[in-house]
């Protein structure tokens, strides 16, 4: 089984294209897509890796980071944020709050999966 | 060139440009040529009823001949000046500059207000781009479509092999999207297509309602008969519109309280004193204070400025007065405004003086009042009116106040928040 990528976005088209995408070059995903519970499901199962968006019901991008990054079991889970909003001060406080990555959509696919691949390194 | 010369100038300029003999002014006002001489030849002071008399005659704003209509000119000069330092106006002849160029001056003062507008404007712009919650929805549906169809178009025309059923769904999707793309560029499109509000975006509600009201000089004609208004004028922001309705409510019940031919009366006989006449009319001292602001001065009534604030010390309405030019932000600390929020319900009236040579001396009333019903659960809100009326020069005490610090020469203030551009006069 390959390694495990969660992506935590609410927008389901989006949703399936980078399941499809990751799940054909080998990765077990899961997904979801509510904010509050995010961080949950992080620690009930914590993956390889997180793809996760900014703009999210119930709790944003930057809050699921900020309880990632302060929590011992998760603090270390590379994560990869995708945004729809790629002015400066998004991109500083991601950055602040301790993000490993940085993605404005719209993204391309080939993008995704090399970045993916770089950040979960063997 | 003293100020207080001028006045009597101006009188005189007046009357020679209109070509009326000084004797025919005089008999017309009721008062002897000889001292219609002194008055212009700025030897005898005036105000009141004689300048608004004179002004009428000589069909001309009384605002247009008082000297303090120069101190306004020479602040608002002075922050032309603070705006652009690096221009290096010489601030020891402002008033030099005021008195020879006045035209100048006041090209100066308006272009350095448009540059004002155009800055707020800008900044309006800038935050609405930022900030705007519809704007920021419809870009981010039109990205969310866009990287759901970029994505799953890369899929199907890739060179990996993708199962009917898949490719079924991708289709789908991009047509989903692509219809959300399409209502979302609709939507974007007529979101930046509506007509701009550019009173709106240039001023704030709160000016937007007191650049209406300073037209009609504080005085709404409209609403002091009993009936419904006639006119009930509507501005250009909503917001702004709000808030002027709101003005119109408590101005409105003003005057049930205190008709205007009752309390124009009574102000005359007990001399505009806010407290007796809230006594005589049985209302609260800032509706009285309110009330006498909104008295018009063709009437024979003095001048009134009013300053209502918040808690925060932000101001909800200004009435200006001839040679105080309040500012709207930063302004002086020392005014009685905020004595009077550190002890609610205690009418506060304190004589101040403004760093002005033969003038700037104003009578300010104050009170702090709870806004809304009182509660259990919360503390209460504070609202401030103060009423400010100009007063002769006298040797008695007043309380040193400035307008704002920047535009302020009073050296040694404790309050003193940023340096002065004005070269600092002795305390």
């Amino acid at each position: 089984m390959g390694k495990r990528v969660l992506v935590i976005e609410d927008e389901p088209n989006i949703i399936e294209a980078i399941s499809f995408i990751l799940s054909r070059d080998g990765w077990t995903v899961h997904t979801h897509a509510d904010g509050e519970t995010a961080n949950n499901k992080i620690k009930a199962m914590p993956p390889d890796l997180i793809i996760l968006d900014v703009m999210l019901p119930g709790k944003s991008g930057f809050d699921i980071l900020r309880d990632l990054r302060a929590d011992g079991e998760t603090h270390e889970i590379p994560v990869l944020m995708l945004t729809a909003r790629g002015q400066t001060r998004d991109r500083e406080m991601a950055e602040r709050l301790g993000v490993t990555q940085f993605m404005t959509k719209p993204f391309s696919n080939a993008e995704v999966i090399e970045s993916v691949r770089t950040l979960v390194a063997d | 060139m003293p100020q207080r010369q001028l006045t009597g100038s101006r009188i005189r300029e007046r009357r020679t440009d209109l070509g009326i003999k000084q004797s025919e002014l005089a008999e017309k006002v009721g008062i002897s040529a000889s001292y219609l001489n002194l008055i212009e030849h700025n030897r005898r002071r005036i105000g009141g009823k004689l300048l608004n008399s004179l002004a009428r005659e000589m069909k001309t704003d009384p605002s247009s001949l008082v000297e303090g209509a120069e101190t306004a000119l020479l602040d608002q000069l002075r922050e032309a000046a603070a705006a652009d330092r690096a221009a290096g106006a010489e601030l020891g002849r402002t008033e030099d500059f005021a008195g020879r160029f006045t035209g100048w001056s006041n090209l100066v003062v308006r272009q350095a207000r448009r540059i004002n507008d155009l800055e707020t404007r800008v900044k309006a712009l800038t935050d609405r781009l930022a900030h705007d919650p519809q704007l920021a929805t419809s870009l981010h549906e039109v990205i969310s479509s866009a990287t759901s169809i970029r994505s799953a178009s890369s899929i199907l025309v890739g060179e990996e092999e993708v199962d009917r059923d898949w490719q079924r769904r991708f289709h789908r999707n991009i047509y989903e999207d692509s219809q959300r793309l399409a209502d979302a560029s609709r939507a974007l499109v007529a979101y930046l297509d509506a007509p701009s509000d550019e009173g709106s975006v240039a001023m704030s509600p709160q000016e937007e309602v007191e650049a209406y009201l300073d037209a009609q000089s504080f005085h709404l004609p409209y609403l002091e008969g009993d009936g419904t208004p006639q006119h009930a004028p509507t501005l250009r922001s909503k917001a702004a519109s709000s808030l002027l309705s709101e003005f119109r409510r408590v101005y409105k019940e003003d005057v049930q309280a205190m008709p205007l031919d009752d309390f124009s009366a009574s102000a005359m006989e007990l001399n505009h004193d806010p407290a007796l006449l809230a006594d005589r009319f049985r209302v609260s001292l800032s509706a009285a204070m309110r009330r006498l602001a909104t008295l018009p001065v063709d009437l024979g009534h003095p001048e009134f400025g009013l300053v209502i604030l918040d808690g925060s010390g932000t101001i909800l309405i200004q009435k200006q007065i001839t040679g105080f030019g309040l500012p709207r932000s930063a302004v002086c600390p020392l005014w009685p405004a905020f004595r009077a929020f550190t002890q609610p319900m205690q009418p506060i009236r304190r004589d101040v003086q403004l760093p002005v040579e033969g003038g700037g001396r104003f009578r300010c009333f104050a009170i702090a009042s709870p806004v809304g019903p009182a509660s259990f659960d919360a503390p209460p809100t504070l609202e401030v009116t103060m009423l400010v009326r100009a007063i002769a020069p006298s040797g008695q005490p007043a309380d040193p106040v400035g307008v704002a610090c920047r535009v302020c020469s009073r050296s040694g203030c404790r309050t003193r928040r940023e340096p002065s551009i004005l070269n600092e006069a002795p305390n």
